[in-house]
């Protein structure tokens, strides 16, 4: 058994850049591309601001992923804790000095980006609970102590993004790290027992939100009833993506977005602009991307050695899915609208950063798939 | 260190665990594109809809209203082209510059220049600005030759309202302004077509036509963004200009009417006896409507409304009027309708020294010196008040009420077409009893038969009811616009029972007018062709005094609130009557002498015009 993990140990670079997921990789790719075409036709037919920044960061980001991807596993599992220290220090940091935009500090001025470490807790949450799990024996998985340390690990990020105030982030923090914990192993009573008590609880915390967030939550359960403040971005949505029909309106031909119907549509709803204009044939194509991005990222997973590359790629490639599934619903007016961005395709530095990380540890624990984590 | 099978169990867990996981994401992503599916394909109708109507918007313009013609088709309410200038703020680079340049080429007040800076703050950017509405050509070109330097200011030719006449039909059309809060919610034909400066008929027949007048807006159809900008104009859908209306109004004799009530308040109304078509109407002091279509200045609108002859009431339709000794004819035919006098019946006026007497009233004739042994016909003639105050007591007001009513005195005699027309009031027992609550008095009997006390006239009434004597006593409806073709069961209905009464009535009237000692003798016209038949009135404002009596003032010694209204109601040509007309001056003095010379004059033109207004009928003549 040594023996083995020397011989994997000694991969050499070619043999790393073999064992790459090329297909993981070119649908990357397409999805870049994609998300470019869209980010151009927001612009309204020209290159500017927003279709050159998301260029830029999506080939440095992408460039970034690689380097991960290459890069021993096992330095990934070491980092876990550290990692996760970092951010916290930095969503500290944010509440203290954060840059201000639109009434919430979520930025941190780090003067060639503007970070929103609220968005790199989704992934290092994932990183640190799976360390944490990685070492722990079966049995004590559901035992008080561990159960504890890792609702206080969800915790802690999730407070301090909750009061930037970012409920959207944070309860996608939450998400992730719950996630985690179902395939730790958390017994399900555990999930059926807080299900059923947030449900119960749910009439305190409404009264515990923000004005403005309760108004979200009216306004979902009611777009018509105030069409053109609170309802106004799901309503404008609706008939965004309802007009599209079977093929679309036409690559730059979105009536709905050309004319400034559509609000935020460079960030939340990216999805409404492109469906408006690629349609139902679009729409489907681009969510099978996505399907065949995350099925790589699971299938990864099942295909690596140590339980930590498992739990992680489950998880992200889970964390991903819900992120899509959560924007789509809101865009279509299946959820109340929390600010979350559609994964690569909406702009946005610091999500496509903690997009690329995650991917870039999949693709480490491809290339590293033999190794096994002690 | 981790023990195998520890570690089997750990993996057992996590790949059953994402198993079940898994499932369950097919299903969600199920529920995404069925969601999809829904919208997209389902629902894809009504969202393209709903798109649609969120990028295009419709501007409405302002409707082409319709013209109001004279009988023989002259324009007397039309359009014109307003030369407008307007801004739109965002097109201009330096909006100081240019409003201050226009400032000075127009010459506008700082009042002026205020209005317009306050209008510019109130409206979107990209929205126009009217900075003038209605300018003269000279200031019009004036900007034309300095477009150079106005970058952003333009020169509009809009359409607007204009009353070529000015003062002539006022009453009868009244004016158009702009539409106000209280126009759109009485008329849902207004609040349909409304946009901003649309211009409706506040009085007259531009208000009772409205529906008709207005016409539809044209509609241009744009592409706009979620602001309201316009991006590009899909379409262009023409309006139709509203209905033209023709009224049976001679311009030429209404300018007459014009002229001879100048300086004056008072009515003249002149009608057809056989068709009810009015040939002319008019009210002074009148004023110039054009003034209000761009709103009327508050010293302007301070000058009339303050002006004690009150330009703004329709006194042919709205003054209620005594009719004085202009009621002596229905008098007259009533006493001999019910066979209470014969023509001979006989009554000697005493003059002042002997008064008729009743329960200690005295009630004096007008003639100091007295008639003397007066019959019907002379008592017409000369108007003698004694006689026809002992027609009227043995006749009794319930007798004569009945006849007034029925030759079209207290009601309306335009049904619903003026909004501003008075019934007037024909008294009676049982309309004192209720009204007032009292009981009728004999004495009120007496002063009803010449026409003083509560009875209460309209000039056009008046007129109606010499027309009415004057065809031979059949009812006709008065009609003002021409193809007014309504059908009434009981027109042409017989007013009297002997027709011979009528003729008497006729008869006394001509005497009035064409005999020595007649009160109207000296207007009369002798040519035969011209030749009238009428009746004067002298209608009292206030009770006269023994005091008055003794001091027999003139007209012009007395203030012009006391005088008398001076009445004359009269219809010719006498041998084949064709047209009636009623005349009366507010504060005059007394018929004879006030009112009825301007009937001479009226009747020349009149009757030389009948010949005309024939022959365009015929449509032989179509050039006036």
């Amino acid at each position: 058994m040594y023996q083995y993990t020397r011989f994997n140990n000694k991969n050499s670079f070619f043999q790393k850049f073999g064992n790459l997921d090329y297909i993981l990789l070119s649908c990357l790719l397409i999805l870049g591309f994609i998300s470019l075409a869209t980010m151009y036709s927001t612009d309204g037919g020209e290159v500017l601001f927003h279709t050159r920044s998301h260029f830029i960061k999506f080939v440095v980001f992408f460039a970034m992923m690689l380097v991960i991807s290459f890069i021993n596993i096992k330095f990934w599992f070491s980092l876990g804790y550290l990692s996760y220290a970092v951010i916290l220090g930095m969503l500290i940091w944010t509440i203290n000095f954060g840059i201000t935009a639109s009434g919430s500090k979520r930025w941190i001025d780090l003067y060639f980006l503007n970070l929103q470490p609220s968005e790199l807790m989704k992934i290092f949450i994932i990183l640190c609970l799976a360390k944490y799990f990685h070492r722990m024996k079966s049995q004590h998985v559901n035992s008080f102590y561990a159960i504890c340390f890792s609702l206080i690990i969800i915790f802690v990020p999730m407070s301090l993004v909750i009061i930037q105030p970012d409920l959207g982030t944070s309860l996608l923090i939450a998400v992730s790290g719950i996630v985690v914990l179902w395939f730790a192993g958390l017994n399900h009573k555990y999930f059926f027992y807080s299900c059923l008590l947030s449900i119960i609880s749910l009439p305190i915390i409404i009264s515990f939100l923000k004005p403005y967030q309760k108004l979200r939550v009216l306004t979902f359960l009611n777009p018509d009833r105030d069409p053109l403040g609170a309802g106004y971005q799901i309503i404008q949505s609706k008939i965004a993506v309802g007009s599209g029909g079977i093929t679309g309106k036409g690559f730059l031909k979105g009536t709905q977005s050309y004319l400034e119907f559509l609000p935020e549509k460079h960030t939340d709803f990216i999805f409404t602009l492109y469906s408006e204009e690629f349609g139902f044939i679009g729409s489907v194509l681009l969510l099978l991307i996505y399907s065949i991005i995350i099925y790589r990222v699971i299938r990864i997973g099942a295909l690596s050695r140590s339980y930590f590359a498992k739990l992680f790629c489950y998880s992200f490639g889970t964390s991903i899915f819900i992120y899509i599934v959560i924007n789509m619903s809101m865009v279509l007016g299946l959820l109340p609208i929390v600010g979350s961005p559609l994964p690569i395709m909406s702009y946005g530095g610091s999500s496509m950063l903690a997009t690329m990380i995650g991917f870039g540890i999949v693709l480490s624990a491809k290339t590293h798939s033999q190794q096994s984590i002690a | 260190m981790i023990n195998i099978s520890d570690s089997a169990t750990k993996l057992n867990s996590l790949n059953r665990r994402m198993f079940i996981l898994a499932a369950a994401k097919i299903i969600i992503l199920g529920g995404i594109v069925s969601r999809l599916f829904f919208l997209q394909v389902k629902e894809n109708k009504k969202y393209l809809t709903l798109s649609d109507k969120n990028r295009i918007r419709e501007w409405k313009l302002p409707p082409i209203r319709g013209e109001f013609q004279d009988y023989f088709g002259n324009i007397i309410a039309g359009n014109f082209e307003a030369y407008q200038l307007h801004i739109i703020p965002e097109e201009v680079e330096d909006f100081r510059y240019v409003i201050y340049r226009v400032k000075e080429l127009l010459n506008l007040s700082e009042k002026q220049f205020k209005k317009i800076l306050k209008k510019k703050n109130e409206i979107k950017p990209w929205e126009t600005l009217i900075v003038a509405d209605n300018l003269n050509w000279e200031k019009f070109s004036k900007i034309n030759n300095h477009l150079y330097d106005l970058n952003g200011v333009k020169p509009v030719i809009s359409i607007s309202r204009d009353y070529p006449y000015k003062e002539n039909f006022t009453h009868v059309l009244g004016y158009v302004s702009q539409a106000n809060e209280n126009d759109i919610l009485t008329n849902d034909s207004v609040k349909d077509k409304f946009v901003p400066g649309l211009k409706v008929g506040k009085t007259g027949l531009e208000r009772s036509f409205e529906n008709r007048l207005i016409g539809s807006n044209s509609v241009e159809r744009y592409e706009v963004n979620a602001y309201g900008r316009r991006i590009s104009q899909l379409a262009f859908q023409k309006g139709d200009q509203g209905e033209t209306i023709k009224l049976t109004i001679d311009t030429k004799i209404q300018e007459l009417t014009n002229e001879l009530l100048r300086e004056k308040a008072g009515s003249i109304c002149v009608m057809d006896i056989y068709t009810g078509a009015i040939v002319a109407m008019n009210s002074s002091p009148s004023f110039d409507p054009n003034s209000f279509v761009f709103g009327i200045s508050q010293d302007e609108w301070q000058l009339i409304r303050n002006n004690p002859m009150k330009p703004l009431v329709n006194k042919s339709l709205s003054g209620n009027y005594s009719p004085g000794s202009t009621i002596k004819p229905i008098v007259a035919l009533s006493a001999l309708e019910n066979e209470i006098i014969s023509p001979d019946f006989t009554v000697q006026c005493k003059g002042h020294k002997n008064p008729l007497e009743l329960y200690g009233q005295t009630y004096h004739c007008w003639k100091k010196e007295g008639h003397g042994f007066v019959n019907l016909r002379e008592a017409m003639k000369q108007s003698c008040d004694t006689y026809f105050y002992e027609v009227a007591r043995r006749l009794g007001v319930d007798r004569l009420s009945v006849t007034a009513k029925k030759f079209g005195l207290g009601k309306k005699v335009f049904k619903d077409i003026f909004d501003n027309e008075k019934s007037g009031l024909v008294p009676n027992t049982e309309w004192k009893k209720n009204a007032l609550g009292r009981n009728w008095v004999l004495g009120e009997t007496i002063i009803t038969g010449i026409g003083q006390g509560f009875i209460q006239t309209t000039p056009i009434q008046l007129c109606l009811m010499t027309a009415q004597i004057a065809n031979g006593g059949y009812k006709i409806y008065p009609k003002i616009v021409a193809n007014d073709d309504n059908q009434y069961a009981d027109k042409f209905m017989q007013l009297y029972k002997k027709s011979r009464n009528i003729k008497i009535v006729q008869d006394a009237m001509f005497s009035s007018t064409n005999e020595v000692r007649g009160t109207s003798y000296r207007s009369r016209l002798d040519d035969p062709k011209y030749r009238f038949a009428g009746k004067t009135g002298t209608s009292q404002v206030k009770k006269i005094t023994e005091r008055d009596r003794e001091l027999d003032l003139k007209t012009f010694e007395i203030p012009y609130e006391e005088r008398d209204h001076a009445l004359y109601v009269a219809f010719g040509p006498y041998n084949n009557p064709r047209y009636a007309l009623s005349i009366i001056i507010e504060h005059g003095g007394s018929g004879g002498t006030v009112a009825a010379p301007l009937a001479k004059e009226l009747f020349k033109m009149i009757i030389d015009r009948h010949e005309i207004r024939k022959n365009y009928d015929n449509k032989k003549y179509l050039d006036i």
